[in-house]
């Protein structure tokens, strides 16, 4: 019965989207997505507890059985991302944006829905899929829709930003399509497990070589890895709001699964992390991620610019944790997945309520909005918060795996850097926090007419500040399954 | 493998390489907007020609199995070599992704135009550096 349901996952958003083209009703149509949405997560939640202990559902497309057919396997790792996918959707569509985003008119909202639909019918296609090449397919379905929906943003930056992101994971999009060429070249055959039984990666097989440079440098262009980040901050900071709270919280986190998929089950721990050494690359990108991503989110003027640099940070710990290739890091890298997405999710929600209310986030127009909107503000202090690693939040759980898994691979100088660069998240947090709180607002710019942001609103991005505290108190369901993601992955499992 | 024989033997591999770097060069060195999309296709292009150049085994033929009266639904006795039909199956995929990017990529160069005035990369960095 339950395989049944899985398949369902990914065909419902998919479905949705052209009935929301046809029905044309903007209120129904934002009902309709929502409902799709909440059935998504209902059967990822259902699959998750399913799959908890070690199981695996498969799903075989048209009844062809693999490795000819495609198909769709779910084990703990895809379960988690399925689950962290479709929450965060479910968030973000119940936020209340108030007249959809800027550039679209009310006659054309359903396109709107209809686009986000099917980004999130790739996301998940990505994760549950099975085979290689139907990879490739959801990659650009997500990234295609993704392209639209940073276009939208109500500043003609935003085309610019959408156009600039399409040029460069195209790109990324044709590299992992030529790394599943090589690897089919290699194999035969493009069933993810029967390519891993097959491959037998060497160091003077430069097929197997260049295939894995090629996908990982492809992912990394999707994932935003320093330095291939450039199209991010961009891309964030001009998308309409709700669509940089999903973004950031689900497309870069769907790529790392990708990356760690490739790098762990397809070619193995041992031949990537001992014979070819990648962690000697990753590491000190993930570091310089750290360093240099903070200290640029420091200088921002602009609130979401500075969220989005800090994201290209927080990217670093989590490919740190990969590149630790042992349980306790990979878990922490993981974990990190679900806790970012929450708080920074959470975080570019208090954006779109602050501009709905103030019409501008950049820095000198927040001042004294603290005493305006304290229950916004109040949720943007607890996200804040959570992204430095203060104890009871998200942050610290990811940070306290990192740095247990950074030691227990003898890494004592990369445990110092991570705890280093917190103080610099400390720094641009509290530069905000200081202008909400405890600046006076200019006289060119008086706030007295603003008001607390509508329920409608508030509620969501609270229910992700809330969730920030509550997981950062209690971990089984996001560290406990993140651990046995981690095992399995290391086992070479999927 | 010697490099003269590497360049005849492998030189569908080599002429592809030379086209995806043409088209990656475009999208890097040209600041036109369109000139880039064309970039862009060029480099897709070499990569659906590397998956059909796998493809090809020597002396085969279309994947059609022929048709003998004499035995009907058999080969007729001889064997037919032919190539390999899925990576071209998987890059009519491909060629339909390729024509929604370059579709999507021009509606937005279209939208560029109209808010910018211009089609030019470092034209339209100007007029942000001065309008913000």
């Amino acid at each position: 019965m339950i395989e049944k349901i899985l398949v369902l996952e990914v065909v419902l958003p998919l479905l949705a989207a052209p009935v929301c083209v046809l029905v044309r009703h903007p209120r129904f149509c934002r009902l309709f997505s929502l409902g799709v949405v909440a059935a998504c997560f209902a059967i990822a939640v259902a699959l998750l507890v399913e799959v908890r202990g070690g199981g695996v559902i498969s799903y075989q497309l048209g009844g062809w059985p693999p490795p000819l057919g495609i198909e769709y396997r779910v084990s703990t790792v895809n379960a988690y991302l399925l689950a962290l996918v479709t929450s965060m959707a479910l968030v973000v569509f119940s936020f209340d944006s108030r007249g959809g985003p800027p550039r679209v008119p009310e006659q054309r909202r359903h396109l709107y829905y209809a686009v986000f639909l099917l980004c999130i019918s790739g996301l998940l296609g990505i994760t549950i899929t099975g085979d290689a090449f139907n990879i490739f397919v959801f990659l650009e379905i997500s990234s295609l829709s993704s392209y639209i929906l940073v276009s939208l943003g109500g500043h003609r930056r935003a085309v610019m930003s959408a156009f600039y992101y399409l040029v460069m994971g195209t790109i990324g999009g044709v590299f992992f399509m030529l790394g599943v060429g090589l690897l089919y070249q290699a194999t035969g055959t493009l069933n993810l497990r029967d390519i891993a039984a097959r491959l037998e990666p060497s160091l003077d097989d430069r097929g197997t070589v260049l295939a894995l440079a090629l996908l990982v440098v492809g992912i990394s262009i999707k994932l935003a890895v320093f330095p291939l980040h450039h199209w991010l901050p961009n891309a964030y900071s001009f998308a309409p709001p709700k669509v940089s709270a999903f973004l950031a919280a689900t497309a870069t986190k769907v790529s790392f699964y990708l990356l760690a998929m490739v790098l762990f089950t397809i070619f193995g721990a041992p031949f990537v992390f001992e014979e070819l050494r990648l962690q000697a690359v990753l590491l000190p990108l993930s570091i310089l991620a750290m360093f240099l991503a903070s200290s640029a989110a420091i200088f921002q003027t602009d609130l979401r610019r500075l969220l989005a640099y800090s994201s290209v940070a927080q990217i670093g710990y989590m490919t740190l944790g990969l590149s630790t290739a042992n349980a306790t890091g990979l878990a922490g890298g993981l974990v990190h997945l679900f806790n970012h997405a929450v708080m920074k999710g959470g975080l570019f929600l208090v954006v779109a309520c602050l501009l709905y209310r103030v019409g501008s986030v950049h820095i000198d127009a927040l001042a004294g909005i603290g005493r305006r909107m304290p229950l916004t503000s109040a949720a943007l202090v607890i996200g804040g918060l959570s992204l430095i690693g203060v104890p009871g939040t998200v942050g610290f759980v990811s940070k306290w795996y990192l740095v247990s898994g950074v030691l227990e691979r003898g890494w004592t100088a990369a445990a110092v850097l991570i705890l280093l660069s917190s103080l610099l998240a400390l720094v641009y947090v509290g530069k905000v926090v200081e202008v909400l709180y405890f600046r006076k607002p200019a006289e060119t710019q008086p706030v007295d007419h603003v008001r607390e942001a509508p329920l409608g609103m508030l509620a969501p991005a609270w229910v992700l500040a809330v969730a920030a505290v509550f997981f950062g108190l209690t971990t089984d369901w996001t560290y406990g399954v993140a651990r046995e993601a981690a095992e399995l992955l290391l086992a070479g499992g999927i | 493998m010697n490099l003269p024989q590497a360049l005849s033997d492998l030189w569908a591999y080599w002429l592809l390489i030379a086209l995806m770097m043409v088209g990656l060069y475009i999208v890097i060195a040209r600041d036109n907007l369109i000139k880039k999309v064309m970039g862009l296709n060029i480099f897709q292009a070499a990569a659906i020609l590397f998956y059909v150049t796998m493809a090809k085994v020597a002396g085969g033929t279309a994947p059609i199995v022929p048709h003998d009266p004499a035995h009907p639904g058999g080969h007729g006795g001889h064997e037919v070599v032919y190539s390999n039909p899925l990576p071209h199956v998987l890059m009519l995929t491909a060629i339909v992704v390729g024509v929604a990017t370059t579709a999507l990529a021009l509606a937005l160069a279209v939208r560029i135009h109209g808010d910018y005035g211009t089609s030019e990369e470092d034209e339209a960095v100007a007029y942000d550096a001065e309008h913000g």
